[in-house]
């Protein structure tokens, strides 16, 4: 299978006062042409900068990155700003966590969403207007003239988001970037967000790569599902296969914090004690063993690299589940 | 409708604020523990004198003296300058002026502006490098010479040493444009160095927060280039402060410019205020500040009105509040 992104071993640092914070280390995934992957892991374990970095969307002189990122045959990694600007729009886009703050407060929504067109397809004015009303129409706006004419300010939390995957889209994208799509919705406009995301890369052959701290939105949404866990990747699977079948601990713990219907009222959720590990100050062993309920001594002592199974199931951890110890 | 009430209740707040302002004055002048009458005419005679407090309202209270200056006021009579040998009107003095005032400032204005605007942007994009460090040290070197001393050196280096302007007096636009900024071009950049620094900062510092939304993100993935998003994204956002820093001071150059008038000889408004309080001319100095405050409010609301128009986010929160 071709993959249309694919990330080889990625790191990056952010230069702090109190030293060098590790955000991401040593990830390699790959992005297979129409698919989409879902990245799963707690606040803070590295997916957004994972993917911002991925996309050259990370600025700042404190930020150091090494690996290489190919997109569609380029490689992101070695070309300049410019270049790999050119791919954004019609090769790659993003859609991001919170719509409140992605949109330009002072700039009406018709000239937000025909900006990219103008510029990145050098469609005339009156084109690129009378496109992106057809965009809002494909994400299912109402009264799309008038919401062209709005602020954002203007519009809900749902509305938004749906304006939002309308510039992400405009370009015809090969490959999404949904960065914690629903995570700022109602539960309701979650599922139609996702619902429409769904549709979408069904309609226009885009490729997904999905961003969440919620395994509920991996399920239903994904085709293989990548873990991160303080920087790493430690499981990648198929998602039926991983749901099916975790070999990660900490997979499993974060499944089981998911509070589920037929829990009887007044029983205690299974939190994962503790938090995640200090990122300028990792230690030697596993990332997750302080937190492991199955933690052995050479879970603190060795760091474990990632093992593949024979189906290409992967996942970082010297005592798996299921396997006889 | 909201629109319009919340604009009437704005004029409202401002001619508030402008009477509350004359009144204060007013009151001041009556608290000096002086004759007034003496003072404007140190030679005349009781009668005469007696005339003067009659004419001025002086021998009422200190409400009836004002309601007495301000329906003058309002009536285009600003009161006069007594001399020895006579007296002249107010309003001439301010008609002579206010066109030096107000063309000082406007200069002032678009010089520290098309300077700060460019800087502010640039050392934010590139903030905390070299480019960054050059401009802020540079300006906070500038911004502690104080105006007047800009004002000598130029005056000693262009005006004297090297002969290339002249050094006092003012032209009307009338005689000519190169003529006309001969004159200016020497108290306008006295006194646009500090606005430069006040202004740069300002806007390098809410840029630098605007640079860190996520809309400005977004706009990358856009596959925008970064001229294009600092121009047309964050520097609109950002320029709230900027906009009101710049109205306040239009007010303040428009009166508070005397130190660099007097030394120029431009002889504008601030000027009009150090000549009536050196000359002790009360009513002169009682109108002259008016007519500033007046300035000051009504830039005031050039703001008001430009911030709705920078931010629509402000403008409509004010129909709902």
């Amino acid at each position: 299978m071709s993959s249309l992104l694919s990330v080889k071993d990625m790191s990056i640092n952010f230069d702090t006062p109190r030293g060098s914070l590790e955000a991401v280390r040593g990830v390699d995934i790959e992005i297979p042409a129409g698919m989409s992957v879902g990245i799963v892991g707690e606040s803070g374990s590295g997916k957004t900068v994972m993917c911002r970095a991925a996309m050259g969307l990370l600025q700042g002189s404190n930020v150091k990155r090494s690996g290489t990122v190919v997109f569609d045959g380029h490689e992101l990694t070695a070309m300049t700003k410019e270049q790999v600007r050119d791919l954004f729009g019609s090769g790659m886009a993003m859609i991001f966590q919170d719509p409140m703050t992605a949109l330009n407060p002072v700039r009406r929504i018709g000239s937000q969403l025909s900006e990219g067109l103008r510029l990145r397809l050098g469609m005339s004015k009156a084109d690129a207007l009378a496109r992106s009303k057809e965009l809002l129409e494909l994400v299912r706006i109402p009264n799309a003239a008038a919401v062209m004419k709005s602020f954002p300010y203007q519009l809900s939390g749902g509305m938004r988001q749906r304006v939002m995957i309308a510039i992400a889209i405009a370009c015809n994208p090969k490959l999404l970037f949904a960065d914690e799509p629903t995570t700022a919705l109602d539960v309701t406009v979650q599922a139609q967000i996702l619902q429409l995301l769904r549709e979408l890369r069904e309609d226009l052959k885009m490729s997904m790569v999905l961003v969440t701290h919620d395994l509920g939105v991996v399920a239903g949404n994904t085709d293989y599902v990548a873990v991160m866990y303080a920087g790493e990747i430690v499981e990648y699977a198929p998602t039926t296969k991983l749901f099916a079948d975790m070999r990660m601990p900490y997979t499993k713990a974060l499944l089981e914090s998911i509070p589920k219907i037929d829990h009887k009222s007044g029983t205690r959720l299974d939190v994962i004690e503790g938090r995640l590990p200090n990122p300028t100050d990792r230690g030697a062993g596993c990332s997750f063993a302080p937190r492991c309920k199955f933690a052995k001594e050479k879970c603190h002592e060795e760091h474990p690299e990632l093992k593949r199974d024979p189906d290409g199931h992967l996942y970082r951890c010297w005592f798996p589940i299921g396997e006889a110890l | 409708m909201l629109r319009i009430s919340f604009w009437l209740q704005r004029l409202g707040q401002l001619l508030v604020v402008l009477l509350l302002v004359t009144f204060g004055v007013s009151l001041l002048l009556r608290l000096i523990p002086v004759d007034l009458a003496t003072i404007l005419l140190p030679v005349a005679s009781e009668e005469e004198r007696v005339i003067l407090r009659t004419e001025l309202g002086f021998d009422k209270g200190p409400i009836g003296y004002y309601l007495q200056w301000l329906g003058n006021f309002v009536q285009g009579d600003f009161g006069k300058i007594y001399f020895s040998g006579g007296t002249e009107n107010v309003s001439d003095h301010l008609k002579a002026a206010m066109p030096r005032s107000l063309l000082l400032m406007v200069y002032t204005q678009i010089l520290a502006l098309s300077i700060a605007i460019p800087l502010g942007v640039l050392s934010a994009y590139r903030a905390g490098r070299r480019a960054d460090k050059i401009i802020s040290n540079s300006l906070f070197a500038l911004s502690s010479i104080p105006n007047f001393a800009i004002a000598l050196l130029l005056i000693i280096f262009i005006g004297v040493k090297l002969a290339w302007l002249p050094t006092l007096g003012y032209a009307p636009l009338a005689d000519g444009v190169w003529e006309h900024f001969k004159y200016m071009i020497m108290p306008v950049i006295s006194l646009s160095v500090g606005l430069i620094t006040t202004y740069t900062r300002l806007l390098r510092a809410d840029m630098i927060a605007a640079l860190r939304e996520d809309y400005v993100t977004m706009a990358a993935s856009k596959g925008l280039s970064d001229r294009r998003i600092l121009w047309r994204h964050v520097l609109r956002p950002s320029s709230v402060t900027l906009m009101t820093s710049a109205a306040l001071s239009m007010g303040g150059l428009i009166g508070g410019a005397i130190v660099i008038e007097s030394i120029f000889a431009t002889y504008g408004v601030g000027f009009e205020v150090f000549a009536a309080i050196a000359g002790r001319q009360y009513v002169a100095m009682q109108s002259t500040v008016a007519v500033i405050a007046l300035f000051y409010v009504f830039f005031n609301l050039v703001v008001d009105i430009s911030s709705g128009f920078i931010d629509p986010r402000t403008r409509d929160r004010r129909v709902n509040a």
